[in-house]
């Protein structure tokens, strides 16, 4: 008998339909990710909304989770899809899907203020630095000098997702690769308990248009450049999972609802996940120096959801009967007094 | 002259921030609780300080309420307008003014009575603060027009309170201004002048209000329970007043709101968060203006073919582009009902005053969530942002929240199988399903590409056409929820129609009459909504001429009418206006006369 989870669900129950990627995609691997890491994080797929924009990677939450609700809406506005599910269903557990097209460039105003308004869902950017859905442009994330397949040189200076989320004041900022599973589920495992917009920018190289000998987001080059700072993992609430550690040896962050990330150290630099400045410092640092850094960058806890921020009514907007969504007719006869 | 009783179109020129429009507000609600019936117009610049701002109250115990461009009193208090406003003063009209302005007298017309009025000595005796003279300045005119138009000070007194509400020394600080004016006005203008104010039994189940306010109420009653928005006029108010009334009404016993408003980063969103929010389940509003309007047409689109409800208030302002943002139009007409790329139509309400908006507010929820569709409703600066006489909200049936074809995982666990897009019922229209819904069958895929009854994704030419042809019964389908039009017949046999819609709904009654004393007569059909109604084409096939009223240069609905019924293109005439202000009533009795 296949292995069920916390809430009685094998694996099977958080697949998906067919891919209709290219063969080799690594957004497909990212969707196998995403699949194990809602089953560990033990989340009913009744409760889950996934959520995208437009390009290849927004295609790819019709292949996870077919028994949760998705909307693959217009390119560049999950920003504004995500609040609104949210405001109207704050029980719900988002995951949006977007790509660097759909994130820098159409929908750069509704990122940064998704981020702004701390709208609790799981964000994940599929970067590859390439519009693949139009056949290979670049994007605002190639770095600059990148070299397309036609041999186009990118003028302009990349914009660094991590950097621009941390800025932004997001409370839960990652980065990773597609081709990194052991890295990338603890890191969604982690975000789907955060409260609060968790954005992971997962480096997906194309393997149609941005995987040749010069490009710096091909597979090679980034298997070369790539460090990771830290080996993650996440210990559930109803885990009874004990990590034998040594003293200083795992940096242990608790999320609000009993869920535990362990954090060890895997690069000589030394990191706190809790230092926003460091976490600048070292994505820029790391930038100049051509490595491509992974792992989690910054967490912080303590921002308020938008649900929060709004004081809105602990149940869901939309479960709420009408007499809460319908004031009295008496309440309208002594309103209108104001009017006479 | 002849004595007019109850019956004035008073023009008060200040300068825009100097806080007029609470006295404005107390001289209009006076007549109104004298039991007058009044309109205020606010003619106001796109600035926020300094230049010239009118407030046009018309007094008619006719209750022909609509603008006016003649005017028999001027309340001047603005130096930069002097001219303007005594060349807007009929000949024999009455000139109140501030003499401490230093204009040249030669601009004032001998035509006129002049009632030089010296504010600054006038204010000096009411408080020593300096800030406050100044507001209190503009209170000393409503003293002044008081006893010359012989309004009862007592209600005046009775508005004052009401107005600035538990404010004691507030209060009777403003009641000694308007007290400092009517004494001058006693002792320096001791005449019995033409024009009488004289109270009648109140004006019986009748509001005052604006339409932007009676909307945002409507949608509070009408079980709003997310709004998103981002800042135009004339549409910030609706919102403003959305919130505002929903902190007070809308709250669980926590004091926690059961609603949620976001202010958005710009329209895109706004009415992103509106499709996600509806998506989700709650009932979802935004409003906005004519450039707001083209921001959304792309999401628009998505709530037609993916059939996820929205609704946007559109407060028109002239257009296009930027245009006179502080001017009024009904220019969106197209946009509205057309919205997005390729093809489809929308339903649009028109709403003729702030009782319609109220209505309209919660109608509008309604359809979008019956339909799973995109609802514009077009109101107007004129409505939205001026003091209309209203029917009392309160005594309106809304009629019980519909929630259109939603299922539960209760009604999910007695179906065999369920496809979000099969048109179960034959009238177009199919069932959805909620997220967070716990059922196997309960998900879907929501997208705005092709896709068939099972929302899978589908290039298929022949499902895209059955799926285009059932979102066409669909729009037809709408007509049964949308409001009819309404039809005012003439006591005579009238072979000439007049069709119109919106905010010029004020102005026909009377210019029906001025018609009326020429001998013309027309039956009046107000279109409520688009698409049309069989109604419309019943009441073009019984008239021989038909007078379509557009408050655009495009004559856009008699553009639309034109498409519709191609048979009777040739007996349907356009009368337009299209300056920015409301359409005044001989304007449109001439511009009639004209086109006969």
């Amino acid at each position: 008998m296949a292995k069920e989870n916390a809430i009685g669900l094998e694996k099977t129950a958080y697949k998906g339909g067919k891919s209709t990627l290219c063969t080799g995609c690594g957004h497909d691997s990212i969707t196998n990710h995403i699949q194990t890491a809602y089953f560990q994080a033990n989340v009913n797929p009744f409760d889950i909304a996934k959520l995208s924009g437009i390009g290849c990677s927004s295609k790819t939450p019709a292949y996870f989770m077919s028994k949760s609700h998705g909307f693959n809406s217009l390119h560049g506005r999950l920003g504004p899809l995500a609040t609104g599910v949210y405001s109207a269903n704050r029980d719900l557990k988002l995951i949006g899907i977007s790509g660097d097209g759909d994130t820098a460039s159409i929908g750069f105003g509704g990122f940064a203020h998704l981020i702004r308004r701390n709208v609790p869902m799981v964000y994940l950017c599929y970067n590859n630095g390439v519009y693949g859905l139009t056949k290979g442009q670049f994007s605002a994330t190639a770095e600059q000098e990148a070299v397309l397949k036609t041999g186009a040189v990118n003028p302009f200076q990349e914009i660094d997702l991590c950097a621009m989320a941390l800025q932004l004041g997001c409370g839960f900022v990652a980065r990773s690769f597609s081709g990194d599973a052991k890295q990338l589920v603890p890191l969604i495992q982690a975000a789907i308990h955060h409260n609060g917009t968790a954005f992971i920018d997962v480096i997906s190289p194309c393997i149609t248009f941005n995987n040749h000998e010069q490009s710096s987001k091909s597979f090679v080059a980034v298997k070369d450049h790539k460090v990771n700072l830290q080996e993650l993992g996440v210990i559930e609430s109803q885990d009874e999972i004990k990590v034998d550690y040594e003293e200083g040896e795992l940096q242990m962050v608790d999320l609000p609802d009993g869920t535990q990330i362990y954090l060890r150290k895997l690069d000589s630099r030394a990191h706190n996940v809790n230092d926003k400045f460091a976490a600048m410092r070292l994505l820029e640092n790391t930038t100049q120096s051509q490595e491509l850094l992974t792992g989690l960058l910054y967490i912080n806890e303590n921002n308020k959801s938008l649900g929060d921020k709004l004081n809105t009514t602990d149940t869901p907007i939309r479960n709420l009967d009408l007499a809460s969504i319908q004031p009295s007719n008496e309440k309208l006869k002594n309103l209108m007094k104001d009017f006479s | 002259m002849e004595k007019l009783t109850n019956k004035a179109n008073i023009r008060i020129g200040t300068v825009n921030g100097t806080g007029s429009q609470s006295s404005n507000t107390i001289i209009i609600k006076s007549l109104f609780r004298m039991g007058v019936p009044v309109s205020g117009k606010n003619l106001f610049p796109s600035n926020i300080f300094g230049l010239p701002t009118w407030f046009q109250i018309r007094a008619n115990e006719s209750g022909y309420t609509s603008f006016s461009d003649e005017v028999d009193i001027v309340v001047a208090m603005n130096k930069d307008s002097i001219s303007q406003d005594v060349d807007s003063l009929k000949a024999g009209g009455l000139f109140i003014y501030n003499s401490d302005l230093r204009f040249d007298e030669i601009l004032l017309n001998d035509e006129h009575v002049h009632f030089a009025v010296p504010f600054k000595n006038l204010v000096k005796g009411v408080t020593d603060s300096i800030k406050l003279r100044k507001l209190l300045t503009n209170m000393v005119y409503v003293g002044v027009l008081a006893r010359i138009t012989g309004m009862d000070k007592e209600v005046i007194f009775s508005v004052v309170e009401d107005f600035f509400k538990s404010k004691k020394s507030v209060v009777e600080l403003n009641q000694q201004a308007i007290e400092v004016g009517f004494k001058y006005a006693e002792e320096n203008f001791n005449k019995d002048f033409y024009i009488q104010f004289e109270k009648r039994s109140p004006l019986a189940d009748t509001v005052l209000i604006d339409g932007n306010t009676a909307g945002a109420l409507g949608a509070v009653w009408g079980g709003c329970g997310f709004a998103s928005w981002y800042p135009i006029t004339p549409s910030s108010s609706l919102m403003e007043e959305f919130e505002n009334y929903a902190n007070q009404f809308l709250l669980d016993e926590k004091g926690k709101k059961n609603f949620a408003v976001v202010q958005a980063e710009d329209e895109l969103s706004s009415i992103g968060m509106v499709i996600g929010a509806s998506w989700a389940g709650a009932r979802a509003m935004t409003a906005t203006s004519g450039p707001g309007m083209s921001l959304m047409s792309e999401f628009v689109g998505l709530s037609y073919f993916a059939e996820v409800p929205s609704v946007t208030w559109d407060i028109q302002r002239t257009g296009p582009s930027t245009g006179l943002p502080t001017r009024t139009q009904q220019g969106d007409l197209r946009i509205a009902h057309t919205m997005g790329h390729g093809d489809g139509k929308h339903p649009v309400l028109l709403p003729a005053s702030p009782e319609e908006c109220f209505y309209f507010g919660k109608l509008a929820l309604d359809v979008a969530e019956q339909m799973q569709c995109f609802v514009a409703v077009l109101s107007d600066l004129d409505i939205g942002m001026n003091l209309w006489m209203t029917k009392d909200l309160s005594s309106i049936d809304l009629g019980p929240i519909q929630r259109g074809k939603v299922l539960s995982a209760e009604d999910l666990k007695q179906m065999e199988s369920f496809a979000r897009y099969k048109d179960v019922d034959g009238d177009g229209v199919p069932y959805r399903t909620l997220p967070g819904t716990h059922d196997d069958k309960a998900a879907f895929f929501t997208r705005g590409t092709g896709h068939d009854e099972s929302s899978k994704y589908t290039e298929s030419s022949e499902k895209y056409e059955e799926l285009m042809l059932r979102l066409k019964r669909k729009e037809k389908q709408s007509l049964e929820v949308l409001p009819k039009p309404v039809e005012k017949k003439s006591d005579q046999n009238a072979s000439l129609g007049i069709i119109a819609y919106g905010s010029t709904d004020q102005a026909i009654d009377e210019s029906l009459s001025i018609l009326a004393q020429t001998a013309c007569f027309a039956d009046y059909l107000r279109v409520r909504a688009l698409p049309f109604h069989h109604e419309v084409g019943v009441f073009l096939a019984e008239h021989d001429e038909v007078i379509v009223i557009d408050q655009n240069r495009d004559a856009q609905m008699k553009d639309f009418l034109v498409i519709e019924y191609p048979q009777f293109a040739g007996k349907i005439k356009s009368v337009l206006s299209f300056d920015g202000l409301p359409v005044r009533a001989k304007q449109i009795a001439e511009k009639i006369s004209e086109v006969l």
